[in-house]
């Protein structure tokens, strides 16, 4: 390439160039070429960290808010009765004769593809026993109806219910708020107007606010036992403090699950903790400290404190000591000291700090199902129930959801009263 | 430089072309739940197969999911032939078409197994329970039903059951006072369930729940409870390894049976019949038991069974007599909501 080598005396002495060089023209060409390298580079550099990102959490997460709220699953095996039943229009009665039809014929076509197991999953979903409805149903149909509305009842009493009509049309997808409302608690009648679900499976904001309460009083308890460690470590001699930090890392680098263990070993009631409680006469008698909410609360704190202690050392670290000596020598107590010129500047660490354990309780799932009882699983435990268990993914999808909509409106709130750019890890 | 198309295509192609030649011609595979169980049979299954037959065989092993199997059959080109699941999965994957429909004449017809072990898509490969569970060094008046669990003044201390409806609402109501046998019907109606969780919440002050299968052996071992539900086979696990002693209680006891399928269109249909053929053979199966203590499914395999080690297993006729099968299609259809259920009682 010509051009290139004589762009560098051209760069370095431009009084020396031609002067067909020298135009601003070709300067300007130049100078964007090199920007443009410049840039590809740049963006060659983070291509594979951008496409890592985009692989293992965009997409998984967007697929997943996707399926909270799109549902073909049943429309899909049985195409004529979603289309049918959306001219259901009196929803006080039955659907006309033409949608039992359409029933009926993809009755047999999905019992012949052998899919009949797909809409049975998905009914059985919003309608109690509906896999018995649509398998008892297809088991003894006639190939062939004068009034398929009085075959089909007589077959399944329930298909006279309009509830049962209203599930179907609620299936039928594409877009369905179906999972959505039962994570809620809710769920949409045959009138479309939306209502509670009976108190007896009415769990899932109790178990949303369960997650937020232990996530906060695990915090809590983290920044109240995590701040006086992280100031010991910050201004103590370098040869200590380093000895002590190891005590903080080695459980840090511990497997979660080996470390829950040990809280079951040490906490039961025939554990060494009452052990020694009894035998030192502290208790008459053992005390439950697992299978409860008080073992999950200690297992979580102790397995999140160093994420606390970490950022707030840090921030701790680069404070110099000599503005509290300023403001003690210029006549402020220790307290106000401490409140008005530490405080505030360690503020960014107990921030970053409070967020990082927030955000990671939120998630929790083995420690809790290892040491806690029935009361105490996390909103963690049912989206693996949904996803592992009984496959019922349109609702371990809603339930991830509403849990990553409550956990941004929380961060926006915290954003609003600390302001994320203030936060410091180090 | 520009490939030509065909060119690229044929290249793309050849690896293919060999990768499924390489599979119409690959070995027959069994995939099995890993473990002691699996060396197990390996010992007295897999390995006297090939050596009697000469027919190549390839054991692998799964945790289960009908959504692998569901992957496997419909991604075609599985590598997989036998494969043995719980009932659950033998139930969906027989209605979603993803197992051959078995001809039982070719592995010793329907009435050499016992009659739960008989299924459309699947035979029975082993029989194991859900009993009551309790160290016979710590409760020497030992336990003989469900409702002694559930008595707290005759045996004080904690219990512990499943975590969850599955088998906790069944015991719930064997203990209440129903028949075994009509357990399924009872827990069908409303009244059933609300039963169920009226016998739990008399306990509620005292129950632990399990989530692994490992759990029971060790809050037994720990003296955490007194009573548990737990697999038989870890009872006989922990006795036999641990040299614990706990006892077991069969009586109101729920069975399942593990089954083998063959996978839909598996290219080697003939040693897979083979294979289920040998491993259903009374002779064969009464050795599993030795290594393992589950139940066989063969109806004479017990006959030639040790009956001091017969009195362990499952299948024993003594055992058997109030032992009632758990129920998968009912959990099919009920899991969801009494999940829900189970749930909002414990957060009461």
């Amino acid at each position: 390439m010509p051009d290139q080598s004589l762009a560098p005396p051209a760069a370095g002495h431009p009084a020396a160039g031609t002067a067909d060089a020298d135009s601003p023209d070709a300067l300007k060409r130049r100078l964007r070429r090199t920007q443009r390298m410049r840039k590809l580079k740049a963006v060659g550099l983070t291509a594979p960290l951008f496409l890592f990102l985009l692989a293992t959490f965009v997409l998984p997460i967007g697929d997943m808010l996707r399926r909270s709220v799109h549902d073909t699953e049943l429309a899909a095996v049985w195409p004529r009765v979603a289309v049918a039943v959306a001219e259901w229009t009196d929803r006080s009665t039955v659907p006309p004769e033409h949608v039992f039809a359409a029933l009926a014929a993809d009755l047999r076509a999905s019992r012949e593809e052998r899919t009949l197991a797909t809409a049975a999953r998905r009914l059985n979903y919003a309608v109690d026993n509906g896999r018995s409805l649509v398998f008892g149903t297809a088991r003894g149909l006639p190939e062939t109806s004068p009034d398929w509305r009085a075959t089909l009842t007589e077959a399944d009493p329930r298909w006279a219910d309009p509830e049962t009509w209203a599930a179907v049309e609620q299936a039928s997808g594409p877009l369905t708020g179906f999972f959505l409302l039962a994570a809620l608690d809710l769920r949409q009648a045959a009138d479309g107007a939306i209502a509670s679900v009976p108190p007896s499976s009415a769990i899932y904001v109790t178990v949303l606010a369960r997650t937020f309460t232990v996530s906060i009083v695990v915090t809590g308890l983290c920044l109240l036992l995590g701040f006086p460690v992280a100031y010991l470590l910050a201004s103590l001699p370098a040869r200590i403090s380093n000895l002590l930090m190891i005590f903080v890392l080695l459980p840090f680098w511990t497997s979660l699950l080996v470390r829950t263990a040990a809280w079951v070993v040490l906490l039961q009631e025939q554990g060494l903790i009452n052990g020694a409680m009894l035998w030192l006469g502290i208790v008459d008698e053992p005390v439950r400290m697992i299978y409860n909410r008080i073992g999950v609360y200690i297992a979580m704190t102790h397995i999140l404190l160093p994420f606390m202690i970490l950022p707030l050392y840090s921030v701790m670290k680069g404070i110099p000591p000599h503005y509290v000596r300023a403001a003690r020598s210029l006549g402020a107590p220790p307290a106000t000291a401490f409140a008005r010129v530490y405080l505030p500047l360690v503020l960014p660490g107990v921030a970053a700090g409070s967020l990082l354990v927030f955000i990671l309780a939120l998630g929790y799932y083995i420690t809790p199902a290892l040491v806690g009882g029935a009361a105490d699983q996390m909103i963690s435990y049912f989206i693996a129930f949904y996803t592992s268990d009984s496959l019922n993914w349109g609702m371990a999808a809603a339930l991830g959801a509403i849990l990553l909509t409550a956990t941004l409106v929380l961060y926006g709130v915290f954003n609003r009263l600390l302001g994320v750019d203030r936060i410091r890890l180090g | 430089m520009r490939i030509p198309r065909t060119a690229l295509a044929a290249c793309l192609a050849l690896p293919l072309a060999a990768a499924s030649a390489g599979a119409d011609a690959r070995d027959l595979t069994i995939v099995s739940w890993g473990g002691a169980y699996q060396d197990a049979q390996k010992k007295v299954y897999f390995e006297p197969f090939k050596a009697a037959t000469g027919t190549p065989l390839i054991d692998e092993s799964w945790d289960g999911g009908i959504g692998v199997l569901r992957a496997r059959v419909e991604g075609g080109n599985s590598t997989w032939d036998v494969v043995q699941v719980e009932s659950e999965e033998l139930a969906l994957g027989c209605e979603e078409g993803l197992f051959e429909t078995l001809d039982w004449s070719k592995i010793g017809g329907k009435d050499a197994y016992i009659e739960e072990a008989v299924d459309e898509c699947g035979v029975g490969a082993i029989v194991y329970n859900f009993v009551l569970g309790y160290d016979r060094d710590v409760l020497k008046d030992a336990p003989t039903s469900w409702a002694d669990f559930f008595d707290t003044e005759k045996y004080p201390g904690k219990r512990a059951l499943r975590h969850g409806p599955k088998t906790t609402l069944e015991f719930a109501l064997i203990a209440d006072g129903v028949a075994p046998s009509d357990v399924y019907d009872v827990l069908a109606t409303d009244e059933g369930v609300d039963r169920a969780f009226a016998k739990l919440d008399t306990i509620r002050d005292d129950l632990i729940f399990w989530k692994a299968g490992a759990q029971p052996p060790q809050l037994l071992a720990s003296g955490e409870v007194v009573m548990t539900s737990v697999y038989n086979g870890r009872v006989d696990a922990a006795n036999r390894d641990d040299n614990r002693n706990f006892g077991i209680v069969w009586d109101g006891s729920l069975f399942t049976i593990d089954s083998f399928v063959i996978l839909r269109d598996s290219p080697n249909l003939e040693q897979a019949y083979a294979l289920l053929e040998f491993v259903g053979s009374a002779e064969n199966q009464a050795k599993l038991p030795q290594e393992i203590a589950y139940g066989v499914t063969n109806v004479d395999a017990n006959a030639s069974v040790d009956p001091a080690r017969l009195a362990d297993l499952p299948t024993a006729p003594e055992n058997m007599k109030s032992a009632v099968e758990l129920d998968a299609e009912f959990w099919l259809e009920n899991i969801d909501r009494l999940t829900e259920r189970f749930n909002t009682w414990a957060a009461r």
